[in-house]
C-alpha cells in the first residue's frame, strides 16, 4: 500500500517492487529458518503468509495499477508468495521429521527388560518324543494304535506266545492285579496292542503304539517301574526281515540323523521268531559315535498270528519295540532317569512345547 | 553263566584258538549275549606255592591273627601274618612274595604289621583274581604243588572268563557243551560233543525207582558208586574251573555233580545211599507234607511240587533242591547219583512258590536234553572212581520215556523268503545239520523242495519252521540281511480323537502348565485327606498285588493325588508359582466285576469271547487334570502380579474343551476335594465331564499345600467328538454397540443371565460380553449389577440404532421376566 501522502505513481508502487518482494521473501526465509520447532514455525507463519504479511498486502496494490502493469506485478507477487510457501513447507517438513524422531526417541524403552509375566509351560519330553515317533511312522503310512494299561494276561502274555510257566513270563517282572486269580496285569510292554490290532483291524496292518508300561523295577538312574515304549507292527503278504531292517533304519535316520543306522543281534522274544536286539548307530553318542542298545524286534511268531486268526502261511509280519525313556536318555544325554518321573518343573520346562 | 576260555575251547577243533574278544564277538553275532569278558589277574612277580610249617595264634588283637612260618622254596621259610583261619599246619597254599603285584595294583612288600614282620601274603582266591570267593585263603589239594613252584602257571592266570546270558529258549547253552557247539557253529570249526558217548551196558537196576507222575518226570536215571573215600579232595583243576564259574567247592561228590552240570548241562543229585530207606518214588507232594532242604529251611510243600520220596517220606524237592536228611556228608561213602528230566513248567512254579532259584532249576526250567542223563551219570561216576577210588556198581536204573523232538518240515527256501535274502545253495541243510539236526531233503508232490529236520535231543525249542528259519538266519549272520523299506500302505493319518488329544496336550503347555507324569499308584489314605465319604465312588479302586511301595497299592481313580504329590515335591524344592498338568488313564472298576474267561491260543477267539474278555477289564478312560498355585501372572517391572484363583482352573478346563472342539458349560457344584462355594461342574449339554475350582481349605491344610490352590480334572474320553465344522458368515456392515446394566439377585448365576440375554436378543446380536460385576450399596443388599456390552450387526445392511435398541430391550425384558432382572437405575 502506498503511503497516504505519497504521490500516486502506478509505476512506482514500492510494495510491488522487485526489491521489496525479494526482501520479503528473504525475510520469510530467515524467519522460517530461525524457527527451532513446529510451534515456533507456526508462530512466525502469519507474519509471512498471513493476510497482513508484506506479500499479501502488496497483492492488494495490484488493482490500482494500470492494466498493462498488472500482469507483470501479479507475476512478481505470485512468484514471491510461492517462494515463501515453498520455504515454509520445506522448513515444516524438516521440523516435522525432527519432531517425529524426537518423539520416537523419547518413547524408546529398554527392550531388554525381562518379559516373564506369564510363567512358561511345557510338555513332558516323553510326550513330545512319542508324538514325534508317531509322526515318523504316520509319514510311512502307519496308523497309531492304542490299548489299555491294565490288561488281561491273555493279551499281555498268552496271545504273545508266552507259555504259562515259561521263564520268559517271570522275566518280565510283572505287576499283578488283585485279587490273586484275576488274570489281570499292568501291561509289561506295549506288545499286547499287537494282538488287539490283529483282532481289531483288517489286514494288512501297519501300526505303531506309543504307551505307558509297567515292570517291578526299583527306580534308579537307569530304571523306572513306570515307563513308555513304542511298539511297531506290520503284517502283510511277503514281509521279510529285510523290510524290518529297512523300517528300523528309516526310523533311526528320522530320529538320529542321516548317518544313523541299525544293527540286529539274534535274541529271543516269545512273540517273534526270528528275534533280534536292535542297536542303533548314534552319531552324537557321548565320547564319540557308536552303537547303543535300542530295543527288540523280530518276525511275528506264527503262533501269535494263529492266536489272532491270521493265516501264517499267507501273511507274515514284523514287530519292534523301544523304550522311550531310554531313547530320550541317550539322545539328550540325560544322566538320571529319575528326573523324568519326579515331575520337577525345572527338568521339564526347558523342553517347551516341542523338543 | 561264567565259563573260562580254556574250558570252552577244550571240545573245539581250532587250528588257532581265537582271542577271548573274538570268541565274545562270535557269541554276540549268533545271539548268545555276552555280559562280561574278564581276563584273570593281572598278577606279576613272585607268586609261589607254599607249605604252612607252623602257625602261631596271636591273641592280643580284636580278631584272630595268625603268624605263620611258610615254606616257600627249597630251604626257604618266610614269616607271614594271616587273618584267615581256614587252614592247618601242613596245608599247601599260594603265597605272594614281596615284589608281587596282585589285581588292583596291589603290591606286596615286606612290612611290619600286628607287631611282626610279614614277608608276603597267603592269598585268597579273589585276591588272585580268580572268582570272588573271599571266605578264606586258598588251600590247594595235597600233592598239587611243591613249595616254591610257580603258582602263576598252576593257577592258570593267563585265562579269561567270559560271562554269557543265553536267552531262556536255549537251555542247552547253559553248559560248556552247548556253548562250545555254538562257537563251533559260529566259526565253522569242528566240534567234539562230550554229550554223545558210548554208555556201557548195565546189569540190572541199581535202585528201585517208581515214577508215579509221568508228566512231572519223563526220565529218571540212577547210578551207584560205593566205597568212595570221603576224605578224597577235589582235584585242583576241577576246583579251579568251579571257582571260575562262580561255584564254591563243597566236597568231591558235590563238586563232581556241579562240574558235570556245568560241562554237560545235566543237573545231578548225589544221595547218601546209606541214608535212603527203600525204593524211590517220584510223585507230587501231598498236602501238608514238609521237607527240610539242604539249606536247612523247613518247607511246606504244595500238592503241585514234584518230589522224590522214600519209605521215610519226601527226601528231595525234585530238580530244585535236595533234602537235608539224605545229603552227602563228610563221611558218606556210598553214593547214589540221580539224573532226571523234570517238567519245566512244574519246576518253574516250584521255584516261584518257594523262592528257590537254583542252578539246577534254572536248567530244568529251560529244558534239559533228555538223552543226557545216562551220559552225565557215567561221567560223574567215573570222576568219583578216579578221584575217590569209588566202585561203580554195574547196575543202572533208567525209568521213563522222555519225549524226543518231532521232525519239522518246511520249504527249503523259507529262510530265504523270511530273510529277504538268496542264500547260497545248500546253506539251509548245512546249517541245520551243523546244529545237530538230522536233515533230509525231499520233493513234494507239487514240486517244492522240502527240508525235514529232526532236531537233536537238546533242542526242544525247535518245533516249527520259524524256529529252523531263525537258526539259518542267525548262523548266516543278521548282518547279511538287506535293508529294504516295505511298499508304503495308504495310511489314514491320525484319528480325529488322536488329533484333538494332541491339541489338548499342546494347549495346556502353551497356557503355562508344565506336564508331569506321576505314577498311577496311590495311597488310598489320600481320599481321607480329600475328605471323601466312605461310599465315594473314587474310593472304589483296583488293587495291585505286588506294589513297590506297600502303601501305594491301588491304581488311581483320579489324577489329582499324583498331581498334588508332584506339586508338593516342587514346593519342597523351592518352587512357588507352579502350574502342572497330567494326561493319563485312570482305572475305574466295573460295577459288576466279571472274571476273565480262560482262552486258548490255538485259534482266534470268537467275537463273544473277545467281548467277555474286554468286559472283564476295568474301564480306563483318559483324564486330564491340572493344579495351580502361586502367581498365574508374575509381578514385575510392569506392575503387580495376579495370584491363581478358582477361575483360572475353570478357564483351563474350558480351554481343554475348546481344544477338543467342545464348549463346556459351567454349573455351580459342591464336590470334594473342592471348596463347596468355589467348585464348578463342567458339562457337555447336561452331561457332567469334570470339575474345576479352588480346593477345600481343609484339604489344602491336610496336604500342606499353599492356600487357595486350585485344580481341575476332566474325563477326556467323555468329551464327544462333535463334528466341528464351523461355517461363519462375516457381515461387512457397521455394528451398533450398546451397553446394559442389569440388577439381579446375588444368587442368580451370571451364566443364566448371559444365556437369557443371548437367547432373547435375536439374530442381530453378534456378541455379548460381561464387562463388570458390581455389588454394594448402590444396588442394594442381596443384589448384584451385571454390566454387559452387546454388539449388534445386520448381515445385509447398516443396522439402525432403533433396531438394535429394540432387540436389546427384548433381551432385557426376557431377563426381567425369567430372572427378575431389572435395568440398573
Amino acid at each position: 500500500m502506498s503511503g497516504a501522502n505519497d504521490p500516486y505513481d502506478p509505476k512506482e508502487v514500492a510494495a510491488l517492487s522487485a526489491e521489496n518482494l525479494d526482501a520479503a521473501v528473504q525475510k520469510a526465509r530467515e524467519a522460517f529458518a530461525g524457527a527451532a520447532d513446529l510451534e515456533a514455525l507456526a508462530a512466525v507463519k502469519p507474519g509471512h503468509l498471513g493476510d497482513r504479511s508484506p506479500v499479501l498486502l502488496a497483492r492488494r496494490e495490484i488493482g490500482a495499477l494500470p492494466p498493462k502493469a498488472k500482469a507483470e506485478a501479479g507475476k512478481r507477487v505470485n512468484e514471491a508468495q510461492s517462494a515463501i510457501r515453498t520455504a515454509f513447507d520445506e522448513r515444516h517438513a524438516v521440523l516435522q521429521v525432527e519432531r517425529d524422531e524426537r518423539v520416537l526417541r523419547e518413547e524408546s524403552v529398554d527392550v531388554t527388560l525381562p518379559w516373564d509375566r506369564f510363567p512358561r509351560g511345557a510338555r513332558h519330553p516323553i510326550t513330545t518324543l512319542a508324538e514325534r515317533i508317531g509322526d515318523v511312522f504316520v509319514a510311512m503310512g502307519y496308523e497309531i494304535a492304542e490299548g489299555p494299561e491294565l490288561e488281561t494276561e491273555w493279551f499281555n502274555f498268552d496271545a504273545l506266545n508266552f507259555g504259562k510257566d515259561h521263564p520268559a513270563r517271570s522275566m518280565q517282572d510283572t505287576f499283578y492285579i488283585a485279587p490273586n486269580d484275576s488274570s489281570l496285569v499292568l501291561r509289561t510292554h506295549t506288545s499286547p496292542v499287537q494282538a488287539r490290532t490283529l483282532l481289531d483291524r483288517e489286514l494288512p496292518v501297519y501300526v505303531v503304539c506309543p504307551g505307558r508300561t509297567f515292570r517291578t523295577d526299583e527306580l534308579d538312574a537307569t530304571h523306572t517301574p513306570v515307563f513308555h515304549q513304542v511298539e511297531g507292527l506290520a503284517v502283510d503278504k511277503g514281509l521279510t526281515m529285510g523290510h524290518l531292517k529297512g523300517t528300523l533304519d528309516a526310523f533311526a535316520r528320522a530320529m538320529f540323523g542321516e548317518d544313523s543306522k541299525t544293527r540286529l543281534r539274534p535274541s529271543f522274544f516269545p512273540f517273534t521268531e526270528p528275534s533280534a536286539e536292535v542297536d542303533v548307530w548314534f552319531p552324537e553318542k557321548k565320547g564319540g559315535a557308536g552303537w547303543v542298545e535300542w530295543g527288540g524286534c523280530g518276525m511275528v511268531n506264527p503262533n501269535v498270528l494263529r492266536a489272532t486268526g491270521v493265516d501264517p502261511d499267507v501273511y507274515s509280519g514284523f514287530a519292534f519295540g523301544m523304550g522311550l525313556e531310554r531313547t530320550l536318555q541317550f539322545r539328550n544325554g540325560l544322566p538320571d532317569m529319575r528326573d523324568m518321573v519326579e515331575g520337577d518343573v525345572r527338568f521339564t520346562q526347558p523342553f517347551g512345547t516341542e523338543a | 553263566m561264567r565259563i573260562p576260555v580254556s574250558w570252552l575251547v577244550e571240545h573245539i577243533g581250532f587250528d588257532e584258538v581265537p582271542t577271548p574278544d573274538e570268541l565274545a564277538e562270535a557269541f554276540t553275532r549268533i545271539g548268545i549275549e555276552v555280559e562280561e569278558v574278564s581276563p584273570l589277574g593281572p598278577v606279576t612277580g613272585p607268586i609261589v606255592a607254599g607249605r604252612v610249617v607252623e602257625i602261631e595264634e596271636l591273641t592280643e588283637f580284636k580278631k584272630p591273627i595268625r603268624y605263620c612260618r611258610v615254606e616257600v622254596g627249597p630251604e626257604q621259610v618266610n614269616n607271614i601274618i594271616c587273618g584267615a583261619t581256614n587252614f592247618v599246619e601242613g596245608d599247601s597254599v599260594v603265597v605272594a612274595l614281596p615284589g608281587a603285584v596282585l589285581p588292583g595294583d596291589f603290591t606286596i612288600a615286606e612290612r611290619k604289621t600286628y607287631g611282626r614282620v610279614s614277608q608276603g601274603m597267603i592269598c585268597a582266591a579273589d585276591e588272585l583274581g580268580i572268582g570272588d570267593d573271599h571266605s578264606g585263603i586258598l588251600v590247594l589239594p595235597t600233592g598239587t604243588a611243591q613249595p616254591g613252584d610257580d603258582a602263576l602257571e598252576l593257577l592258570g592266570l593267563g585265562d579269561t572268563v567270559i560271562e554269557v546270558a543265553p536267552t531262556p529258549d536255549r537251555g542247552y547253552a547253559f553248559s560248556v557243551r552247548g556253548l562250545a557247539r555254538e562257537i563251533a557253529c559260529a566259526l565253522d570249526v569242528p566240534f567234539g560233543d562230550p554229550g554223545v558217548v558210548e554208555i556201557p551196558e548195565a546189569e540190572g537196576e541199581v535202585w528201585p525207582v517208581h515214577i508215579e507222575d509221568r508228566t512231572g518226570c519223563s526220565r529218571f536215571v540212577a547210578r551207584r558208586v560205593t566205597g568212595v573215600d570221603p576224605t578224597a579232595p577235589t582235584p585242583w583243576w576241577m576246583r579251579r574251573r568251579l571257582m571260575l564259574a562262580g561255584m564254591r567247592s563243597i566236597s568231591l561228590p558235590v563238586d563232581v555233580t556241579n562240574y558235570v552240570m556245568l560241562e554237560l548241562g545235566q543237573p545231578l543229585h548225589a544221595f547218601d545211599a546209606a541214608a535212603l530207606s527203600g525204593a524211590l518214588t517220584v510223585r507230587r507232594a501231598a498236602a501238608g507234607e514238609k521237607l527240610t532242604t539242604l539249606d536247612d529251611a523247613v518247607r511246606a510243600l504244595d500238592p503241585d511240587d514234584i518230589v522224590i520220596a522214600d519209605d521215610s517220606g519226601v527226601i528231595s524237592l525234585a530238580g530244585v533242591m535236595g533234602g537235608a536228611s539224605t545229603e552227602v556228608r563228610d563221611n558218606s561213602s556210598d553214593i547214589l547219583l540221580e539224573a532226571a528230566n523234570w517238567d519245566p513248567a512244574s519246576i518253574a512254579r516250584t521255584v516261584r512258590r518257594h523262592k528257590l532259584p537254583s542252578e539246577a532249576a534254572k536248567r530244568f526250567e529251560r529244558t534239559v536234553d533228555p538223552a543226557l542223563a545216562p551220559v552225565a551219570l557215567e561221567r560223574a561216576a567215573k570222576l568219583l572212581n578216579h578221584y575217590a577210588e569209588g566202585q561203580i556198581k554195574p547196575g543202572r536204573t533208567d525209568v521213563g520215556v522222555p519225549a524226543l523232538p518231532e521232525p519239522v518240515s518246511m520249504p527249503i527256501d523259507l529262510p530265504d523268503r523270511v530273510a529277504g535274502v538268496r542264500y547260497a545253495r545248500g546253506v539251509t541243510a548245512r546249517r541245520l545239520g551243523q546244529i545237530g539236526c538230522q536233515v533230509a531233503v525231499t520233493t513234494s508232490d507239487d514240486g517244492q523242495t522240502i527240508v525235514t529236520a529232526v532236531p537233536p535231543t537238546w533242542r526242544a525249542d525247535l518245533v516249527q519252521p520259524a524256529d529252523l528259519v531263525e537258526e539259518v538266519l542267525r548262523l548266516e549272520g543278521y548282518d547279511t540281511i538287506p535293508s529294504t523299506l516295505p511298499p508304503a500302505p495308504a495310511g489314514r493319518g491320525l484319528t480325529e480323537q488322536q488329533r484333538r488329544r494332541r491339541t489338548v496336550w499342546r494347549t495346556l503347555a502353551e497356557d503355562g502348565f508344565v506336564e508331569v507324569k506321576p505314577f498311577p499308584f496311590i495311597d488310598p489314605s489320600v481320599f481321607d485327606a480329600f475328605g471323601l465319604s466312605s461310599d465315594d465312588v473314587r474310593r472304589n479302586t483296583v488293587g495291585v498285588l505286588n506294589p513297590l511301595e506297600a502303601d501305594k497299592n491301588v491304581l488311581a481313580t483320579t489324577l489329582l493325588p499324583g498331581l498334588l504329590e508332584t506339586l508338593q515335591r516342587n514346593l519342597a524344592r523351592g518352587a512357588r508359582d507352579v502350574a502342572l498338568y497330567n494326561i493319563a488313564q485312570v482305572t475305574l472298576p466295573r460295577a459288576q466285576q466279571v472274571p476273565v474267561p480262560a482262552l486258548g491260543v490255538d485259534r482266534r477267539p470268537t467275537e463273544a469271547e473277545v467281548a467277555s474278555m474286554l468286559a472283564a477289564l476295568p474301564q480306563q478312560p483318559l483324564h486330564v487334570a491340572g493344579v495351580l498355585t502361586g502367581h498365574r501372572e508374575l509381578a514385575g517391572w510392569w506392575g503387580k502380579g495376579r495370584m491363581a484363583e478358582w477361575s483360572d482352573a475353570v478357564e483351563a478346563a474350558r480351554r481343554v474343551g475348546q481344544a477338543y472342539g467342545v464348549t463346556l458349560r459351567v454349573v455351580a457344584s459342591d464336590l470334594l476335594p473342592w471348596h463347596p462355594g468355589r467348585c464348578a461342574e463342567l458339562r457337555v449339554g447336561d452331561w457332567p465331564v469334570g470339575h474345576a475350582g479352588e480346593l477345600h481349605p481343609k484339604v489344602v491344610e491336610a496336604l500342606g499345600l499353599p492356600k487357595r490352590t486350585v485344580a481341575f480334572e476332566l474325563d477326556l474320553d467323555a468329551l464327544p467328538l462333535d463334528d466341528h465344522r464351523p461355517a461363519p458368515t462375516v457381515s461387512p456392515y457397521p455394528p451398533v454397540l450398546l451397553d446394559v446394566a442389569l440388577v439381579v439377585d446375588a444368587s442368580v448365576p451370571v451364566q443364566s443371565v448371559s444365556e437369557v440375554l443371548g437367547a432373547s436378543a435375536g439374530d442381530l446380536l453378534e456378541d455379548i460380553r460381561l464387562f463388570d460385576v458390581y455389588t454394594g450399596e448402590q444396588v442394594g443388599e442381596g443384589k448384584k449389577s451385571l454390566a454387559y456390552s452387546l454388539r449388534f450387526r445386520a448381515p445385509d445392511r447398516t443396522l439402525t440404532v432403533e433396531e438394535a435398541t429394540s432387540a436389546r430391550d427384548a433381551a432385557v425384558a426376557a431377563a426381567g421376566e425369567r430372572l427378575g432382572a431389572a435395568l440398573r437405575a
